[in-house]
Parts: structure tokens; sequence; C-alpha cells
């Protein structure tokens, strides 16, 4: 099973580590045409403002729309997320492009700056009923947006409680192009909508590898063995200069 | 790829998290979101929209670039807050802030206004010759600068959580950049085929702590994200660090001391995420039009900013 990994900017070397340890193959995805060679993807954490530009300029945008659209899963962390929400609030002037699937509304930087970033363990019921474990995750916040509302069809898997003192909108500088500026005490930070994942949170970061492991078992259930023999064919034609794969950073437990 | 099933841990001591607040996992955690990403130096809100159009991931809020510092000379402090909070309203991106070198002030006044990443730098002039901030007393994250292992490791236990090997800022040239990133990453491939037995005298040699010494062995690299800086003022040099093993890059003056801004700002991002296809780098490559002037740094008069400290 190969899953391939939106690389454009930000934390794919940590997804594509996390996949090694679970046993499986993580390829760099970073043209268009290498999204043929893959049944699912994850958009990983970074600058979402960066990686729309860097998808923009690589022309990457068409070909994962049409990925989500064909039912293929797809799971963003943090600025991944804010990629497959179908709205997004607090972006840069003139705004940035999405992706989009997920039928609800992001706060891009819904935290604040690095100051507001923290750590928290987050209640995950659903995670915890299908991979074991704890109940709680413990999620890294960094700078990190929030959804703050999501359609009939999605399924919220995670919220996380703000403690009052933690609601500033440091980021008025940013137009926050929101209708009511009341914020709400609880915001969702992981969100599943038919093949499509959202976290707010990195748990590329962390030591914890159940959400990776829930997100291969949608593959697994969307994807099947039948396309297996397609996959193989990534791997060779990669070319070497490609390959001199990164060692990675030490992770938190 | 035999130690595919190892996971590294931090915390056995080796770095340790303070304060509760703003644990070491949050800090290093912004600086690996940064990953692959180019940080440019701007001095006014219109450059930093432009850093941000061409897709910088993150901007380093400054009164004047690394080159008129140069030019100009004077004492180099930190910039206006109202500059950099100016700056930080213009755009999503995280925006960095230089304080001088064992400033705990500045750095402090940078924390309350809100900047993403405290740059305790060289660049500025010296405020302590012998200490440098004790950056575990901070909940912003630092990134400091290092011309070998030994400071780069000195630094990551003062609780830097990010490092950037030094180069020659405000020079357009990048053999000092080059120097210093083959000199760490020399040193890691030294410590790797290392006896365990002779880790003791090699971290005395470099006078760094031997826990972190003992654990950037064990990785094979630097324990926190490492980026590259000084005198990157081409895509080709920029993919050239990348290359050698840096996880992205600082452009300062180049970009904006050069004649097509925008042009050479995309250009280079490009370049870094696709340092390792030269089709691609020769295409951004083609027609910037002219890059900084730069500085010869075999001109005796001109002063090394690296050497500042240790």
């Amino acid at each position: 099973m190969v899953v391939g990994v939106l690389a454009l900017q930000g934390s794919f070397n940590e997804h594509i580590a996390v996949l090694r340890r679970l046993g499986v193959k993580g390829v760099e995805i970073k043209k268009p045409e290498q999204l043929d060679n893959v049944s699912s993807l994850i958009i990983p954490g970074g600058e979402s403002t960066t990686m729309a530009k860097l998808a923009e300029f690589h022309k990457l945008f068409p070909a994962l729309r049409e990925f989500v659209k064909m039912g293929k899963p797809v799971w963003g962390t943090c600025a991944g997320l804010i990629f497959l929400a179908d709205k997004a609030v607090g972006q840069k002037q003139g705004g940035q492009e999405l992706v989009g699937g997920l039928d609800c509304t992001v706060h891009r930087n819904f935290f604040g700056s690095q100051i507001q970033s923290f750590e928290a363990d987050v209640s995950v019921p659903e995670l915890a009923s299908k991979e074991g474990g704890p109940e709680t995750f413990r999620g890294v916040f960094i700078r990190a947006p929030a959804i703050l509302e999501v359609g009939p069809e999605v399924e919220v898997l995670a919220d996380y409680l703000v403690p009052s003192n933690k609601v500033l909108y440091s980021s008025s500088t940013v137009e926050i192009q929101e209708e009511n500026s009341t914020p709400e005490k609880k915001v969702i930070v992981a969100v599943k909508q038919g093949s499509l994942l959202g976290t707010a949170f990195h748990p590329e970061l962390t030591a914890d590898t159940r959400w990776h492991s829930y997100f291969l078992k949608m593959a697994g259930e969307v994807g099947g063995g039948a396309s297996s023999s397609s996959i193989v064919a990534v791997g060779e034609e990669d070319p070497g200069l490609n390959q001199q794969s990164k060692i990675d950073l030490p992770v938190f437990q | 790829m035999a130690d595919s099933g190892v996971v590294t841990v931090y915390g056995n001591g080796a770095i340790y998290e303070t304060t509760k607040k703003s644990p070491f996992s949050v800090k290093v955690g912004l600086a690996q979101m940064l990953r692959g990403g180019v940080i440019m130096d701007v001095v006014t809100p219109d450059q930093a929209r432009i850093a941000e159009e061409a897709g910088a991931c993150a901007v380093m809020a400054l009164e004047r670039v690394p080159a008129d510092i140069r030019s100009q000379g004077g004492v180099a402090r930190m910039s206006d807050p109202q500059l950099i909070k100016q700056i930080k309203n213009s755009v999503t991106i995280p925006v960095m802030a230089k304080a001088r070198i064992g400033h705990f002030v500045e750095a402090q006044i940078l924390e309350a206004i809100g900047v993403d990443y405290v740059d305790e730098s060289e660049v500025l002039t010296l405020a302590d010759e012998e200490n440098h901030i004790n950056k575990h007393n901070f909940r912003v994250p630092f990134v400091c600068g290092c011309r070998n292992l030994g400071e780069a490791l000195r630094r990551i236990r003062e609780g830097a959580a990010m490092i950037r090997t030094k180069g020659e800022a405000g020079t357009g040239n990048v053999v000092e950049a080059v120097r210093h990133v083959r000199s760490v990453m020399g040193d890691i491939r030294v410590l790797r085929n290392m006896d365990d037995d002779e880790v003791f005298t090699f971290a005395k040699k470099i006078a760094a702590p031997y826990d972190l010494v003992m654990q950037t062995k064990q990785l094979g690299r630097l324990p926190v994200v490492q980026f590259a800086a000084g005198g990157v003022a081409t895509p080709a040099d920029a993919a050239l660090m990348m290359q050698l093993g840096c996880d992205g890059v600082f452009v300062g003056s180049g970009v904006f001391k050069s004649g097509d801004p925008v042009r050479r700002a995309r250009a280079i991002v490009q370049a870094v995420t696709n340092y390792s296809d030269p089709d691609v780098l020769a295409e951004v490559s083609c027609g910037l039009g002219e890059a900084m002037v730069g500085i010869n740094l075999n001109d005796e008069k001109v002063e090394r900013y690296a050497n500042r400290s240790e």
C-alpha cells in the first residue's frame, strides 16, 4: 500500500516517517500526474498560504479537486484541513484557493499567533473505539485552524473547549470576514465526511500513530487490493535523486 | 534504511521541556511547519505582501536588510515594534523579528507584541559578548545562528528551537553558507561513525553538551529544524543549500536588493520546493533580471558577522 503525501512545503517528511513506522510507504507528490499513481493522499501541515501558492504554481488544484471528487481518501492536517474545507475565513488579502469537498467553515489561524500555540489532550471517543488506546489524544496545535460550522453530512470526531481567556482574535489584523464575531466556546478540531478526514492538530508530530492507522483503514476500505499493481510502479518511476530520504526529527511522546 | 523502525523521542533529558505553558514540542512544531520553505527579510508591509504572494513561508521583519546594515554601518538594533506590528498586520504567514545577541529585553518586547519567532542574530550589533539569551525563559520560540556543530548544540541547549547556519549576511556570496553547512553536516557524519566511547572527548572538543551530542549521533542530524542563511541570492543558491541537507532557506538581501524582487522571490520559493529537479531549477532561473551585486569576501575590510559570537 502506498500513500501519497503532498510535498510542497511543511511537515510532509514527518507524515512519511509515521507511515514508515506503520510499515507503509509514503511517496512525495509534487506534480499533478503523480496523483494518478496513488489511491489515497495526505495533505500535511505547513503554511496554508504558502502551500496554496505553490499548488497554484504547480497547477495542482484541478487534479486535487478531481482526486477528492473521485471519492479517494484524503486527510488534511492543519493547513491540509484548510485546503479541504469548502469555506475558510481569516485569509490573506485576496483570499487563497481551496480544494474544497469538506462541508464546513474553517477559521484559518483561529487560536492566534505562535504565542497562543498550545498542546492539549483532546477527547477522541471515535478514534479510541476504532483503534483502542486511551480516550484522549495529545493534540499539538500550531497556529492552528478551527472548524466553526459543519454541514449535516460531517461527522465530528473531536472538539476542543476553548478556555475563555484563550479566545483572542489577536489576528484582528487579518480581515476576519465573519459576520458574527462572537467567538464560540467549543470548536471542532477533527472531522470526517465520507472519504475525507480533517484534523486541526498535528498527529505527525507525536509518537501516537492512531490517527494514521485510522486513515489507512479508511484508505483500505475504499482502495481495496485491486490497485496495488499500479502502485508498485511509483517507486520505480521515481528518479534516484528524489529518493535521498531525509532523516527524521525526533517525535514527542 | 536499516533503522527505519526506530522512534526517537524528545525529552529524555536531552532537550528538556521547561515551562508547561509553551512546551518544546510547540516551539519546534512551528519550525517543522516551515520546513521546505523560504523565509524572507522584509522592511515594509508592501514587501511582506510581495513575499507572501511569492509563497514565502514566513517573513523576517526588519528596519534595514543586512546589505544596508553593512553599507551604512552604525549600531544595528531591534526594529521599531510599530514597524513589526504593521508588517504582522499585513500578512497571514508567521512573522519573525531579530533581537540582538544577549539582549533579553528586546526579546521580551518582541514576545509582547506577538511575533511568531525571535531570531537572536549576529547581524545586529552584539549586546552581550559573553552570553546568549536564556531562551528557556520565553514562550516565544527562538532561531539562532551557528557555524559548526558545537555552536548549534550550545544554542539548542540554551533553548533555541530552530537553527540556521550563519553564512555571511548581506554579501550575496554563498561561500560562507556552504562552508558552515558543510561543517555541521561533516561533523555529524564523523559523529555517526564514531565509537560511543569517543563521544565524550568529541563533546569536549566541540564544547557541546554530551547528551545533545549523543542524541545527534543517534539521529544522524541536528535534533531541531535546520535552515540555511546568509548570502543566498539565486534559486540555484537556495537549491544548493537544500541539496546539502538543510530543511529550508532564509533569504535576506537577496530578494529585495535584486532587479525584479517579485519574480526572484517566486523563483527561489519554487527552487526550494523542487530542489532536486534540475529541469524545474533551469526553468525558474531564466530571465530573473539582475541579482544583487554581492561582495567579495577576500576584501579584508568586510566585517565577518558570523564570527561575532561563539
